[in-house]
């Protein structure tokens, strides 16, 4: 039987993190929050007469991701109107760019399963958010604080080829996005929304049959779930000897399926003109070039540098520059004297067990970079072994107390001294004379049983080294006796 | 060139614009009066005139990123036919 592959693309719409809007100086704020139309102005409601100014920190900001994407930055700029009429849009178009966009010709490397794709950009465009619909019943409210927030649309090729790499793409962008400083990543807060266009095709041909695009996908995990369910959907209706028609899609949360929105006879009929309200844009080669300066050390640059310059695992490098604050974290805690891969199985071990378990970013972590350095020169110094160091550490996720107050506290602190150790070695021995004799007997395996009775006696607190060695002494010393 | 009947539906449909049979056939005449008027400029040769982006002699204006609050609600508000809760009421939307 035929086997088939999807071929999919993604147009990704970013809110650039401006303070004022793209057209208008009215602030850009958090659309989930703000009490509806209090960042509205005559331009972003579409008043008669007014006029729309460029934000140059938009534009810049749209240059950094085109830099980061490996675009050509566009000399020559022209806005166009892109017509089309729905509440949330004041003007009856949006503007947006469509035969010059800011950037163009890109990619970005993905890594799937230890391989490393290459998905092409085909473009970057600025453009404006539009308002949010609030859906009553019988009538609609609209809310426009958030008309007029600076976009930018980021349109692959159709290059990718499985789920995964579409989830590694959405991770991927959104890791550099927030790299920048140009987007904070938060989708619950709309700030980053997909769109996906999917078709299917025989495995390993090179045929482009009929797409669906499925709109509005507001978080990564919905954009792999509709995804799944498109792919599905198209090669079970050719296998069965159907047609995938081309239709704009929409998915279902509850039911987890695409549903139609529009077919082709609908389709859209943007009728792009170039914005008369805004003369061209011109992007000084100069500018792009001190841009480029200020860019940050990108995800894939510090994997390396963290693999080769700090000994990481692939593995390891790749979870902490996954997140820009985990790696920030982990970066922040390496200013002290440590050593960076017991940093690094600190961060992706333990704490990301417990961030886990309690449902929280690393932002939220009540655990300073310090205070695991803290953490992890206990263990180093001996005072206490590293199951104890797992104990301590959860105390201070839950409270936020250093390790040194908690091993106080709790009395956690590694009994070293072997005076002490000695005498409760012995006690051991007099308590359990026949797994003694057994193994001096010859069942070797008993040593680590009586070993185990020791850390039972000290609650885990004593130096397994030092146990081991006087334990071993004292068994040897009966043996000759 | 006269515009189809289809064509007057497409364009009466992108305008939200509800349009009876006989004014369909009224505006198909009148459309295409109009688009063979303009028509006439296709007749120039601009093949060696680059497209012309914008009529002033100005480009790439830019303004800074500085915020500033615009109006209240109430006065953003104030010509809208219908509101509720600070926000426009409008006919419901099938989404
Ligand atoms: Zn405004």
């Amino acid at each position: 039987m035929t086997q088939y592959e999807p071929v999919i693309g993604l147009e990704v719409h970013a809110e650039m993190l401006t303070e004022s809007k793209m057209f208008c100086a009215c602030p850009v704020v958090d659309s989930t929050e703000a009490p509806p139309n209090t960042t509205v102005c005559p331009v972003c409601t579409a008043q008669p007469g007014v006029l729309p100014v460029i934000n140059r920190q938009a534009v810049e900001y749209g240059i950094k991701v085109g830099l980061a994407l490996n675009c050509t930055i566009n000399e020559f700029n022209q806005f166009a109107r892109k017509s089309y009429f729905y509440p949330d849009l004041p003007k009856g178009y949006q503007i947006s760019q469509y035969e010059h966009p800011l950037a163009s010709n890109g990619w970005l490397d993905i890594d799937v399963d230890d391989e490393t794709r290459r998905i092409g950009i085909t473009r970057a465009h600025l453009e404006e958010d539009t308002g949010k619909n609030i859906h009553m019943g019988s009538s609609s409210l609209v809310d426009l604080n958030r008309a007029g927030v600076p976009l930018l649309e980021i349109v692959s090729e159709p290059d990718m080829r499985s789920v995964e790499e579409v989830e590694a793409y959405a991770r991927k962008l959104r890791a550099i996005l927030v790299y920048l400083g140009v987007n904070h990543g938060d989708m619950s807060k709309g700030v980053l929304r997909f769109e996906a266009n999917i078709s299917v095709r025989p495995t390993g041909s090179d045929e482009m049959n009929t797409r669906t695009e499925i709109k509005n996908l507001n978080s990564i995990r919905s954009l792999v779930r509709a995804s799944q369910y498109e792919i599905a959907r198209q090669i079970k209706l050719v296998e069965s000897g159907g047609q995938v028609i081309q239709q704009t899609m929409g998915f279902n949360e509850e039911s987890g399926k695409t549903t139609v929105q529009r077919s082709k006879e609908y389709a859209d009929d943007y009728r792009y003109f170039p914005e008369p309200d805004l003369p061209p844009l011109n992007i000084d080669r100069a500018w792009v070039a001190a841009i480029e300066k200020t860019l940050p050390e990108l995800p894939d640059a510090k994997r390396e540098r963290f693999i080769d310059e700090l000994g990481l695992s692939v593995q390891d490098a790749g979870v902490l520059v996954a997140d820009k604050a985990t790696a920030e974290y982990f970066e922040a805690a390496l200013k002290a004297d440590v050593d960076a891969k017991t940093v690094a199985n600190w961060v992706t071990g333990e704490l990301f067990r417990l961030m886990n378990a309690a449902g929280v970013e690393i932002e939220q972590v009540k655990v300073t970079p310090e205070a695991l350095v803290d953490l992890i020169k206990l263990v180093e110094a001996e005072t206490i072994n590293n199951n104890t160091a797992k104990e301590v550490l959860e105390a201070m996720f839950e409270t936020g107390h250093s390790a040194g107050e908690i091993v106080k506290e709790q009395g956690l602190a590694q009994i070293s001294d072997s005076s002490a150790l000695e005498a409760i070695i012995e006690q051991v021995l007099e308590a359990n004379p026949e797994p003694v004799e057994k193994y001096l007997g010859g069942k070797e395996g008993l040593f680590g049983w009586l070993v185990g009775q020791v850390m039972k006696e000290t609650r885990g607190q004593a130096n397994a080294t030092v146990v081991n060695q006087i334990m071993r002494e004292r068994l040897e010393g009966m043996r000759k006796a | 060139m006269t515009l189809s009947l289809e064509q007057v539906t497409h364009i009466a449909e992108l305008a939200r614009l509800a349009l009876t049979d006989e004014e369909k056939e009224r505006f198909r005449d009148q459309l295409s009066a109009i688009l063979d008027y303009a028509a006439r400029l296709q007749e120039i040769d601009t093949s060696a005139i680059p497209p012309m982006a914008n009529v002033l002699p100005v480009d790439t204006v830019m303004r800074d990123d500085v915020a500033r609050l615009g109006l209240p609600p109430e006065q953003i508000l104030a010509n809208s036919p219908d509101q509720e809760d600070n926000m426009f009421r409008v006919p419901v939307i099938l989404e």
